[in-house]
């Protein structure tokens, strides 16, 4: 007898005494054949969350199981989609359901009649292994895809197309596996194993990697604050966490616009539709620095938003780093950026209510912090079986409610997470961009970095960073005193400290995202505007020894002028920057004569 | 065959639970008959083998457990439209309350929506002029865009939201429309904003859905979806721009918080339901845009926060969800200053591809930066004022003072009935700047400053 529904609350639904099911099996549900995944067994109750709508079902309705876990389509055709949570492709459901997304309906993710040119490296004769490459496709003007063989196929090839044009679903190499090296694999006839273009994956579980490399290159992103002073490795992990209007999602979008990753998988989990549409529209109109060709050929959207079923803004998170970790194994540096995680961890909370389970803090399940240090963990710079060196970098936006970092997802997230990059609501409210708070913002991978910047930008590089968050520290403990007193009581060194902190709050941290070249700026030209800024304290500190007052040097225009000088120096010409260095030298100079 | 089943298991709160369904489908609509001939409407929420959990819109009192039938629809809960709900007024389950017929329905709609693919979404560019300054300069509202007003208990929200309507429909020639949805409000709330829509003649092209706050709190779970689903029509299918009003969502909330506890469910903060995230996104992320339709439906929707505390979960999730908020300010009000909005914590998150050079003028976008840049510095010297006194401030410090109570009394405040073109408000603007010396506005550049600092005003 096949297995029925017995119960339906929201997008939970029950069968009684059934044992056709394993836990994180994907099923149909109903006549409309809505997709779930099982979430737990026992003799009396099976618990399946659907990954749509509810509405209509009824008791009685068949659930028919797939027999495999839950899984995403891994191939050509990637590149420049949108794929909703479980990754079922938007468009194609635009162009059959119209414009609001309707139910059921099954759509293949990649796109089966598109014929690619498909360069195949193998011959006859030759033997293949698991995450081996065996074919190159040219997916977009930027990204050449490459075709690796499943990880669990190895043995001997007995056919191998000839390079021409194929789709994802036609054979393009038999091998014939070795003896116990392969389990039963769907398209296997006559103990032969079929590859084509595309292979699945089950979401929840990591793709295999050779060995972990340490992660000392950094994942450049051009934003001030963030390259100069809590950097991110290539590898590593970063959280974003701020209240609502902090602009988690502009920072979100700078980075996925900027960073010097190969790829980009934007995760929009449980955020506003305009948001997708948005980043639609402008990646596809905005050019990548680099490659010069569109942003969009390097980026995979997944939009779950807000207003979509639960239980696939879940599921959104883990379909993102599986198709991360897919890119990464070709040998490519991967940026996810999953906005947001909270989204996510309410999501857990929600169907974890609906199952009737002990909450922890705040109603979240007890297992928030397992779930999210699995997910993190699958961030890494690694070699990948096939030899290549390659990377995800996860950079995940937290919500915190009521911008309080006391919740439990912006902790355990802290937990997880090597960068931390709190954004400030007072920040936001003065308009303050990028609002990363430079006093409670910290990044572990500082030092595992310090070679790359010292080797690669300049020898003090490091030491500049240390000397402008030292001056900026100095300001902060003085901001405690100018509260209370005013600024005019203070001595001259001290005033020094305050004057230059604050262009250096206007001048470097501020970063306008509108500006044509304050957008996106170069590692050398971060160095180099730090050098200003310790330049015109180093100048004042002189006048200070000296005892001479140093009012005349505030008002000489060099402070106003160093704060504006990222609009005035373009990303090429930095030979300007000795005249900024010379007119400061100039204005201590006269302020010490006269 | 319409079959009927007689009476109750159990009765909780607003839920009753019928026994022995058949084909019972989730989110259907039920009719309960009772013995004294009342008929109530209820939807299933949960379905357990053959039993049917209902949620009664007009509460369970006086329900028994064998006194009523219960009748399934086979449907979920639709709603008849036609333009004809044009000038009318419903109550909130969508009857007529004006004592008019109902009216003649040219299609029905499931009032739960389906969520709109983010990839038919278009955009949204176009900006409404509502002429309040401190919105148009500051948060410009943007068609499509959802932006709440943040209010408090005894602060002017009602006046402000029946300025925006008045004033933002004039300027286009395509067809406008307003759905009005009030939740929970108080019958005289209910009145002005009926009476101010007539005496400015908007009444013909305005709907409401008025759910008072002596009205059962289950039908008011519902009534933010019939209204949406009218605005849906009137802008998608009859290509209106139709602007939203919803308010309280506060009440909303707190109805979603009474029916989920007598549900029974696991709480989350402050007694919400877990899901009251995806309920309040399910409501706000219908306005919008669709590629290749000519209308659009805005949203404003209003809320007490209670205690005037922005974290609580009722703003601090709305905020996550909305595309920026308007917050009203309580010592701004009791300055006597309106619309007392607190321009600081104030937001559109869509106003930045809105505004500028093609929309509004090319000075905007600058022009406001300084602004709010030069306020944040305000509330500063404002607190060292506080502890040093005023006398001891520097000159420049005093300036700011000055700027700061000219930007509350003229820029912020205005006329109830004041309409300020946006010419108006941006030279008001440069207005305000000019009382700070030159080299305090460092976010404006040099071209900017000659052309409007430099010039003497017209």
């Amino acid at each position: 007898m096949n297995s029925c529904i017995y119960g339906i609350n929201g997008p939970v639904v029950t069968v009684k005494n059934t044992k056709d099911f394993f836990v994180g099996e994907m099923v149909f549900v109903g006549k409309e054949r809505l997709i779930g995944e099982v979430i737990s067994v026992a003799t009396e109750d099976t618990l399946i969350q659907v990954y749509e709508e509810t509405a209509g079902l009824s008791a009685g309705e068949e659930i028919v199981g797939t027999k495999s876990p839950i899984s995403v389509d891994l191939g050509p055709g990637l590149i420049g989609n949108i794929f909703d949570g479980i990754e079922r492709p938007l468009k194609e459901m635009e162009k059959k359901g119209g414009a609001f997304i309707s139910r059921g309906g099954e759509y293949t993710s990649l796109n089966e009649e598109k014929q690619w040119e498909v360069t195949v490296l193998k011959k006859p004769g030759e033997r293949i292994k698991g995450g081996e490459i065996f074919a190159t496709v040219k997916e977009t003007e930027s990204i050449t895809q490459k075709i690796m063989c499943p990880v669990n196929v190895c043995g001997e090839i007995t056919f191998a197309a000839e390079s021409g044009n194929y789709t994802v679903n036609d054979t393009v190499l038999k091998v014939k596996p070795d003896k116990n090296k392969t389990n039963a694999i769907a398209g296997s006839e006559e103990n032969e194993v079929i590859l084509t273009l595309k292979q699945r994956w089950p979401i929840r579980k990591p793709r295999p990697i050779k060995n972990r490399l340490p992660v000392t290159v950094p994942l450049i992103t051009g934003q001030r604050v963030i390259d100069s002073l809590f950097p991110l490795s290539k590898g590593g992990t970063a959280a974003i966490p701020g209240g609502f209007g902090t602009g988690k999602t502009m920072t979100q979008h700078q980075l996925a616009k900027w960073c010097d990753a190969d790829i980009i998988i934007y995760v929009g989990c449980g955020e506003r539709g305009n948001e997708m549409t948005q980043v639609l529209d402008e990646f596809s109109a905005l050019i990548d620095p680099r490659t010069k060709k569109p942003l969009l050929s390097r980026t995979v959207l997944i939009a779950n938003t807000s207003n979509m079923p639960v239980a696939a803004r879940e599921a959104s998170i883990y379909t993102g780093i599986t198709l991360a970790e897919y890119f990464r194994d070709m040998g490519y540096h991967v940026a996810m950026m999953a906005d947001s995680t909270s989204r996510w961890a309410e999501a857990l909370r929600e169907i974890s209510g609906r199952l009737e389970e002990m909450p922890a803090e705040e109603g979240f399940p007890a297992y928030l912090p397992s779930r999210l240090a699995e997910f993190y963990e699958r961030a890494g710079r690694v070699t990948t079986l096939n030899g290549n060196e390659g990377s995800v970098s996860v950079i995940g936006a937290v919500s915190p409610q009521g911008a309080d970092f006391s919740e439990p997802v912006t902790q355990n997230t802290k937990r997880f997470t090597r960068a931390f990059w709190a954004l400030d609501k007072n920040l936001a409210y003065e308009r303050h961009y990028p609002a990363i708070n430079w006093m409670e913002s910290y990044s572990e991978y500082a030092d595992d970095l310090a070679d790359y910047f010292n080797k690669n930008v300049d020898e003090k590089f490091f030491d500049f960073r240390q000397q402008i968050i030292n001056i900026l520290r100095e300001e902060n403990s003085l901001m405690e005193i100018v509260k209370l007193i005013g600024a005019d009581v203070l001595p001259d060194d001290q005033k020094l400290v305050i004057e230059v902190a604050k262009a250096i709050r206007l001048g470097f941290l501020q970063q306008n995202a509108f500006h044509k070249d304050d957008t996106y700026v170069p590692l050398k030209k971060q160095f180099l505007m730090m050098n200003v800024f310790l330049t015109l304290y180093k100048e004042g500190k002189k006048i200070v020894a000296a005892s001479k007052p140093v009012a005349p040097y505030f008002t000489s225009g060099v402070f106003e002028k160093a704060a504006k000088l990222k609009y005035d120096i373009d990303n090429e010409h930095f030979d300007k920057f000795d005249d900024y260095l010379a007119e400061i030298k100039k204005a201590a100079e006269d302020t010490l004569n006269g | 065959m319409i079959k009927e089943y007689v009476g109750f298991s159990e009765i909780t709160g607003s839920l009753v639970a019928v026994e022995g369904t058949e084909n019972a489908k989730a989110e259907e609509l039920v009719t309960l008959k009772t013995n004294s001939g009342e008929t109530r409407t209820g939807r299933i929420v949960q379905i357990l083998g053959n039993t049917a959990i209902i949620q009664v819109f007009e509460g369970a009192k006086g329900l028994s457990l064998d006194n009523t039938k219960t009748v399934l629809s086979g449907k979920a809960m639709e709603i008849a439209l036609s333009k004809e709900i044009l000038g009318r007024i419903f109550d909130g389950a969508g009857r007529p309350k004006d004592g008019l017929p109902p009216i003649v329905s040219e299609t029905k709609r499931d009032i739960n929506g389906s969520s709109l693919n983010p990839v038919s979404r278009e955009y949204p560019k176009n900006y409404i002029c509502t002429g309040i300054s401190a919105i148009d300069a500051l948060s410009t509202l943007i068609r499509g865009q959802k932006l709440p007003v943040f209010s408090g208990s005894g602060m002017k929200h009602n006046e402000l939201a029946v300025q925006i309507v008045n004033q933002s429909n004039v300027g286009t020639n395509e067809d406008f429309a307003v759905v009005f949805c009030a939740m929970g409000v108080k019958n005289d709330v209910a009145d002005y904003f009926k009476e101010s829509f007539k005496k400015s003649g908007v009444m013909d092209h305005v709907t409401m859905f008025i759910n008072l706050s002596s009205d059962p709190i289950v039908e008011r779970t519902i009534t933010p979806r019939i209204a949406l689903t009218a605005a849906e029509y009137l802008a998608f299918t009859k290509n209106m721009h139709v602007l939203v009003v919803m308010t309280d969502m506060t009440s909303y909330c707190e109805a979603l918080r009474e029916f989920s506890s007598s549900k029974g469910e696991i709480p989350g903060r402050k007694g919400y339901p877990g899901y009251l995230y995806s309920d309040l996104a399910s409501l706000y992320e219908r306005a919008g845009i669709i590629k290749g339709v000519k209308g659009s439906v805005t949203q404003i929707p209003i809320l007490t926060m209670p205690n005037d505390d922005i974290t609580h979960p009722i703003p601090d999730l709305t905020g996550y969800i909305t595309e920026g908020q308007i917050v009203l300010d309580r010592s701004l009000d009791g300055l006597g200053i309106y619309p007392p909005i607190g321009v600081l914590p104030s937001l559109s998150r869509l106003m930045k591809d809105g505004i500028g050079e093609g929309y509004t003028r090319a000075d905007h976008s600058p022009l406001m930066q300084q602004l709010f840049a030069s306020y944040a510095k305000v509330k500063e010297v404002k607190s060292l004022a506080s502890v040093i006194g005023e006398d001891e401030l520097s000159a420049t410090d005093k300036k700011y003072l000055v700027f700061g109570k000219e930007f509350e009394n003229r820029f912020i405040a205005q006329g109830i009935t004041e309409n300020r073109d946006i010419i108006t408000t941006l030279n008001l603007g440069w207005e305000m700047l000019k009382l700070l010396p030159r080299t305090e506005l460092s976010r404006l550049d040099e071209e900017l400053l000659k052309q409007y600092y430099d010039e003497p005003q017209k």
